[in-house]
Parts: structure tokens; C-alpha cells; sequence
């Protein structure tokens, strides 16, 4: 039905595919400040639909990249389409987009109500359709207690509340969100991921979530675009970006990542050898783009908690090394071990499965096995 | 009651005199500190203003000597009732210092507005310049800078030659003195009075909700009603008070610049002290037109501030 009704505003010179699936395109946009590149030709497509997290740390340009898409900055170079339009000459006040800010910006001489209220009062909704719909949303995000309040008497979760609110009651095609709950501990923030998850499917507006956060990024997205230093550096659901990091730095953004440098010995069967400072190491994995040429330098990657130890026997299997614990910490469900083998040190993970599981007090020996899957070659 | 039992107690076995004896310490230390303001305050204002009051309810005397009886007969003179029937006089005076004000108020706001975004998006440096250059004609005498207009407006001045140019008077006229001329100056004037609060105001602005507004939808003037100007509504609030008391009692600019023929409430005021030689007179004008500003600003000030977030008056 909203597709039907926009294809009839649309020009034909304006519509381009117009696929109903991209909610978002961006096409080369690179925007300067000055010297710095906050945004450096990035390319990227949002689903009509999804839950599409930016992520990396701050000053890589993933607000900017917001920016242009809710039209408040422009870019110098490159286009946006929102849902097949080109963005090019719409100002941010006809752009079907609204936006959480980081701040919230809550317009601090209106109350709640009217804070909500402000963009249907904006286009001229009807007092009656107003009065509706923020009932419903304040109902929805659950401040319709609040409706009398000015934003200094809200607590922040309250704030942000409102916030969203005042966002989606407008129903954008996209809801862009930056770092909205950068401002709240930790406990109250779990609470509310959860809860901006639920409504986003229960609303089914595409939301592209701007986030510095690897674990509000992986357990809220459906896809996740990790940026840095204004580049676009890998995009894929939670699972790939985590399993399978590209670079060292997406490998080392997300999570924590053991690495070690190491020179390409050759094939053996289905594996390849890698020569390291600990010994060879075969690996199962690869990325398809670049084949393995006998010869060239990389860096292997394995999480700490694909590793597993075991008490050191005379033994030594493929890709076990003997390794010596140098510290534990122990923290609730799973225990972190730092060990060293050769010059390596590494960190490991294991989950405290029980009383009975077994413990490794700093000292000990053992053997740590990297097992084959586990291994990934980084680009460097 | 056990008083020695606890130490606190010490002082409450004499709790009068302790507490007299504090109460006058801190009653000093007040006086030293803010008697010499009070003292300012009661006797060069408070004991002034009341015996104005005093003396407008009373009769001038055939010779402008004050006495008795008490009469209200002051106030419905100026409200136009005279001995020869009704006369307008006043009420136009009232009304024309008020337009003047009004006039004044609605330039300096109109330049003003501009003038204050311009300032606060300098960067460092410019900013401190402009404001200085707004601030520099204050250094100046006002009636030097008043003397100086008649100068650059009459007839043989260069901006009376452009206006006549531009076909805004005819060849010949002069600029001074007149309307344009009272204007000019008063607006000259008080424009730093204007500027400098909103500036302050404009310099706070929180561009998040410009930019949250933009987001809503909200297009280039209802950004501005609804997130700009109640952001900077403290700011423009006290500047138009600051240009538009003064303007309402201003009479030197107009009477130098207006050719001496306008009567305004400043120029009544001082003829009633001065050369009419009416104080009761006088002090009625003064107290009315007081009072007329008072209320009206108050209400001024309900009206756009919806009065504790704005927090004058």
C-alpha cells in the first residue's frame, strides 16, 4: 500500500530501480571536515525491514554517515536514496526519516505530551488523530503517566523513552537511532535493547542503529555494518562479523581476539599450514578472495573461547601446544586464563560448567588446543 | 530538664540569650554589608517616589507653592478632563511616547535579531571585535552622537542627497528634523541595549533541538517559532524591556532630532517641575505613566513567558 502511494508521487526521472527492498542506499558518499575524511566513499544498502547496526569506536564516522541520511549535513560527494528517492534536494524536514538523538534533544519548555505531539502539530495532523496516536505511543513505550512532565523532571530512562516516542509516532519509513542508550547504566540499558528489539519487529520500521557498543550491536541486529576511519569495513549478520572477522580489526573491535603473525607453508590435504612462532598450525577456513600463495606473511586470529586446555601429557597432537598458565581471573560463569607458549601469549575463556570442572592455578602446565575451524587468516 | 547531662545542651540553657546574641551579630554584619545599598536605596528612591506620591494628590498654590487640599484633580487632568471641557492633550502625549517606545522596540528587535546570529557565529576573535563595535557608540556622549545626526541628516547632508535619489523625499527636504530623523536616532541608541541580552541568549542556543525540530518536520519558520525562539525568549524578553522603558521616557533625542515641536511624556514631565512650576502636576504624570508601563509590561511579560520559565518580573 505505502509503496503504491509513493510510486504515484514519484517523477520517473527520479525513480531509479525503485526495488521496495532498500529502505536505504548510499552510494559513494564521502563527506570532509577540513583535512579529516569522516566519511570516505562508502557504499551501503539497509533492507526495508531490518535491524541495521553502524558500528565501531568513536570518530570513525558512523554519526556523520546518520547525518546525511536525516539530511542535517550534506555530503560533498556520492548520493542518498531512502526508499528508491533521491535525497539530493530534500531538506531534513520532508525526509521520511526521524531520528533518535544521542542527547535525546527533548524541547525542554514543552511536556512529554507535547514533546510527542510536536511533529504531527508539524505537518497539521488533526487534533483528534494527534491525541490518538501519541496515546498510543506513549502507551507503547509505557510514559503515558508522564504526560504532564517537562523533560529536567524525567530520569534518563524516562528521557529516552520519550525520546523514541516523539521519533516514531511520526511512523518514518526509516528510524535512524544514535547511540540512544549511550547515556544509561548498564542494567537499564540490557532492559531497553531488549525492549527497542521487540518494537522494532512488532513495527517493522527499518531501523539503522548507531552504536560503539560490539554487544548491543550483535544481539540486536540483524545485519551490522563495522566502520572505521570512515570506511565501511565489513557487513554481514552478527554471526559472520563475529565468527568470521575479515581484518584485524574487526576481529579485535568485536570481542577479544587472540592474534599471531605467521608465513604460509602450504597445503596438506584440506588444511593449510601455517608456519608461527609456536609451531605450524593447520587451518580449515580461508577467505575465497585471496588463495594461499606458499610464502606470504598473515595473521592468524582464534577467540579465547574456541580454545580448549587440558592437562599436559607427553603427547603432542596437531595444533596443541604446550602452554603455561600465567594468571586466571574468575568471574561467575566462566573463567579467563592468560597463558604463554614460546613467546605467545594468549588468552583463553572456558565456561565453569560445574564444582568438578577442572581448574588451572597460575603455573601449571598445559595443553591448549586450536582446533582447525577455529583459525582464521585476517587481511591486513 | 537535665542541662548538664549532654553537651549540646550548653547552649539551650540560655537558648534567648544565645540566640539574641547571634541574631544581633548576624543583624551587623547585614547592615555593614548591605546597609550602605539600603540606605542608597531608601533614601535617593523610596523617600523621592513618596513624596512624589504625596505630592500629586495635592494643589499647586497661585504662585506653584504646594499644599492643601488633597485633590484627584491632577490625575483627571491628565487624563483630559480640564476646566475648559475635554482635551486630549495628555492621553496623545501618553500615547505618542508610547508609540515611540513601540517603534523603537519593533526597529531594534527587527535589526537586532540578525545582528545577534551574526555575532554568535563568529569565531573567538571576530566575536569580541563586533561586540565591541556594538558596544563603541555607548563610549560616546548621547547628545554629541544626537548633535552629530542633525548633521549627517540636514538638508545639505549626504544621506539627505541619497534619500532625495532614491526618490524618498523631494529634492531640498531634509531628513531633519523629523520622524525619520527621531527614529534613526533613538534606534542608534538603544540597539546595544537589545543586542547584548539576546546575543547572550543566542550565544546558549542548544542547536540539538534546531536540528531535532528539522527532524520532525518542522519547516524554516516553525523551526524558529517553536525551537529558536522560545530558546532565546529570556534574552529578547530583557532587551525589550531594557530599550523599551527608557525609549517610553526619552525626550532629549526626540526634541533634538523632532525640531522641539513634539511633546512627548519626558518633555511634559519636565516642563511641569521646571517651567510650568506644577509639581502636583508633575508628579501625577510621572506616577500615571508609571503605572501604565508597569501594568502594560507585566502583562507583556504573562503573556510571552508564561512567567516561571522566563523568571523576570
Amino acid at each position: 500500500m505505502r509503496g503504491e502511494l509513493r510510486k504515484d508521487e514519484e517523477r520517473p526521472g527520479e525513480s531509479r530501480a525503485s526495488d521496495p527492498a532498500w529502505a536505504i542506499e548510499l552510494e559513494r558518499v564521502a563527506r570532509r571536515f577540513g583535512e579529516v575524511s569522516a566519511l570516505d566513499q562508502v557504499s551501503l544498502a539497509v533492507r526495508s525491514g531490518e535491524f541495521f547496526s553502524l558500528l565501531g569506536p568513536s570518530g570513525c564516522g558512523k554519526t556523520t554517515l546518520l547525518r546525511l541520511i536525516a539530511g542535517l549535513d550534506l555530503p560533498d560527494a556520492g548520493s542518498v536514496w531512502i526508499g528508491g528517492r533521491d535525497m539530493a534536494r530534500i531538506p531534513p524536514h520532508r525526509r521520511p526519516v526521524n531520528t533518535v538523538f544521542q542527547s535525546y534533544a527533548l524541547f525542554p519548555h514543552l511536556d512529554v505530551w507535547h514533546n510527542i505531539a510536536f511533529g504531527l502539530r508539524m505537518k497539521g495532523v488533526p487534533r483528534a488523530e494527534q491525541a490518538e496516536r501519541v496515546g498510543r505511543i506513549m502507551e507503547m513505550v509505557q510514559v503515558s503517566n508522564l504526560a504532564r512532565r517537562k523533560p529536567h523532571q524525567l530520569s534518563g530512562g524516562q528521557r529516552q523513552r520519550v525520546a523514541l516516542a516523539r521519533a516514531i509516532v511520526n511512523e518514518p519509513q526509516v528510524l535512524l537511532l544514535d547511540e540512544p542508550l549511550g547515556a544509561l547504566d548498564l542494567k537499564l540499558r540490557q532492559q531497553l535493547q531488549s525492549e527497542l528489539h521487540d518494537l522494532q519487529k512488532r513495527l517493522g520500521i527499518t531501523f539503522l542503529y548507531v552504536t560503539h557498543d560490539q554487544d548491543e550491536a550483535l544481539s540486536m541486529s540483524d545485519r551490522i555494518a563495522v566502520m572505521n576511519h570512515g570506511h565501511i569495513v565489513q557487513v554481514g549478520d552478527s554471526e559472520s562479523i563475529y565468527e568470521s572477522p575479515r581484518t584485524r580489526f574487526v576481529a579485535q573491535f568485536l570481542g577479544s581476539c587472540n592474534l599471531i603473525d605467521g608465513t604460509i607453508d602450504g597445503r596438506e590435504g584440506e588444511a593449510i599450514v601455517v608456519r608461527t612462532a609456536v609451531g605450524p598450525l593447520r587451518l580449515t577456513s580461508h577467505p575465497a578472495a585471496s588463495p594461499p600463495v606458499p610464502g606470504q606473511r598473515c595473521t592468524l586470529a582464534v577467540r579465547p573461547e574456541k580454545v580448549s586446555l587440558a592437562p599436559r601429557n607427553g603427547h603432542l597432537a596437531a595444533n596443541t601446544l604446550h602452554a603455561v598458565v600465567r594468571d586466571q581471573v574468575y568471574s561467575g560463569a566462566e573463567t579467563q586464563y592468560l597463558l604463554s607458549a614460546a613467546d605467545w601469549s594468549f588468552r583463553v575463556c572456558a565456561l565453569n560448567a560445574g564444582l568438578n570442572g577442572r581448574k588451572y592455578p597460575p603455573g601449571s602446565p598445559v595443553s591448549a588446543l586450536l582446533p582447525p575451524e577455529s583459525l582464521i587468516v585476517l587481511e591486513d | 530538664m537535665q542541662n548538664h547531662s549532654m553537651p549540646q545542651t550548653a547552649g539551650s540553657a540560655h537558648p534567648g540569650m544565645m540566640s539574641r546574641h547571634k541574631r544581633c551579630r548576624e543583624l551587623w554584619l547585614s547592615l555593614a554589608t548591605a546597609g550602605p545599598g539600603v540606605f542608597w536605596l531608601v533614601f535617593f528612591l523610596l523617600v523621592p517616589f513618596g513624596l512624589i506620591a504625596v505630592i500629586s494628590f495635592l494643589s499647586r498654590g497661585p504662585h506653584g507653592e504646594i499644599g492643601l487640599p488633597w485633590t484627584l484633580e491632577n490625575y483627571l487632568r491628565f487624563c483630559g478632563f480640564g476646566l475648559l471641557g475635554y482635551d486630549p492633550l495628555f492621553p496623545l502625549i501618553l500615547f505618542r511616547s508610547l508609540m515611540l517606545g513601540a517603534v523603537t522596540v519593533l526597529f531594534c528587535v527587527g535589526l537586532g535579531f540578525p545582528l545577534a546570529f551574526f555575532i554568535a557565529g563568529l569565531d573567538g576573535r571576530h566575536r569580541n571585535l563586533a561586540l565591541t563595535l556594538v558596544i563603541i557608540p555607548l563610549w560616546t556622549n548621547l547628545l554629541i552622537r544626537t548633535y552629530a545626526w542633525q548633521i549627517l541628516l540636514a538638508h545639505d547632508g549626504w544621506l539627505s542627497a541619497l534619500a532625495a535619489f532614491l526618490g524618498l523625499i523631494s529634492p531640498g527636504e531634509a531628513l531633519y528634523p523629523g520622524w525619520t530623523a527621531v527614529t534613526l536616532g533613538m534606534v542608534c541608541d538603544f540597539l546595544p541595549f537589545l543586542v547584548l541580552p539576546l546575543y547572550a541568549s543566542v550565544e546558549k542556543l542548544d542547536w540539538n533541538l534546531v536540528e531535532a525540530a528539522m527532524d520532525l518536520g518542522a519547516s524554516g519558520a516553525q523551526v524558529f517559532r517553536h525551537a529558536i525562539l522560545p530558546q532565546v525568549m529570556p534574552g529578547l524578553l530583557a532587551g525589550v524591556l531594557l530599550v523599551f522603558i527608557p525609549a517610553v521616557g526619552q525626550f532629549v533625542v526626540p526634541d533634538l532630532l523632532g525640531g522641539a515641536k513634539i511633546l512627548l511624556l519626558g518633555n511634559a514631565i519636565q516642563l511641569e517641575f521646571g517651567s510650568s512650576n506644577d509639581w502636583p502636576f508633575g508628579s501625577a504624570i510621572t506616577l500615571l505613566a508609571m503605572g501604565l508601563v508597569m501594568t502594560g509590561l507585566w502583562f507583556y511579560a504573562r503573556m510571552m513567558g508564561r512567567r516561571q520559565e522566563v523568571g523576570i518580573l
